[in-house]
């Protein structure tokens, strides 16, 4: 039977060792579990605060259709993914992505995959502020984050 | 339509959402982006870099050779920056 990924996108924190008892709970038949959990960084003490806003509905239909592609190219057992919105401060989590697999192999790719994918796809936007009080700044996108996504399009076998 | 604008572009623009009739001989994403822009300053200015702006379409993303159809909903907004 096909995994149903958990899919949420909220303000509220997470706590990735719940959410990693979520797919180990009860079970036998996990032998690989891969969480990563992206976290505010406070720039060298510049920052004062991430401002993250998101497109409700697409964000989640997006975070769906990626988690959705993931389960369909790895064997996967279980599937999260969590995204925050609002107002972060430096130390605080952001995104938490936790895949398990029988093996290991399958659940480090679709984590890396997911993360590829949520960074080029999903519709979220950070908006920096700082210490010093300047207006905030948007964060642009990275075209390393492009090229890490094309990875898992272009010619997947040879490149990795 | 209803129209939608995040992060840069929703400053830019001014407002979070707005509904226009579409005019005649607006079928893609394209030619009404072409018809924001003459709406006033602050279209012009947000859609000044059309390379920069990415589109939703009822909330899937397209590129601007996309024909509007019946969509509902269409959205503009910077690159993402999630994750």
């Amino acid at each position: 039977m096909q995994v149903k990924p958990l899919v949420r996108v909220q303000a509220e924190d997470f706590d990735a060792g719940e959410e990693s008892r979520r797919l180990t709970e009860g079970r036998k038949d996990v032998g690989a579990l891969v969480t990563f959990t992206g976290l505010c960084r406070d720039e060298a003490g510049t920052l004062s605060a991430l401002e993250l806003e998101h497109y409700p509905g697409m964000a989640e239909a997006e975070l769906g259709r990626i988690a959705a592609e993931a389960i369909g190219r790895w064997p996967l057992t279980g599937l999260t993914v969590i995204h925050r919105f609002g107002r972060i401060a430096p130390g605080e989590n952001i995104v938490l992505v936790v895949t398990a697999s029988k093996h290991r192999r399958a659940a480090f790719e679709a984590a890396d995959f997911l993360m590829d994918f949520l960074k080029t796809r999903a519709p979220f936007w950070k908006k920096e502020h700082r210490v010093s009080g300047d207006a905030g700044t948007w964060v642009d996108a990275k075209s390393g984050d492009d090229k890490d996504a094309a990875r898992w399009t272009a010619d997947p076998i040879s490149s990795r | 339509m209803n129209i939608r604008y995040f992060a840069w572009v929703r400053e830019r623009v001014g407002v979070e959402e707005e509904t226009i009739e579409v005019p005649g001989g607006v079928n893609t994403v394209a030619d009404l982006i072409s018809h924001l822009k003459t709406l006033d300053e602050n279209h012009a200015a947000a859609f000044e870099e059309d390379d920069a702006i990415r589109i939703a379409l009822d909330q899937m993303h397209v590129e601007t050779d996309a024909s509007l159809g019946n969509a509902r909903e269409i959205a503009f907004f910077p690159p993402m920056t999630g994750g």
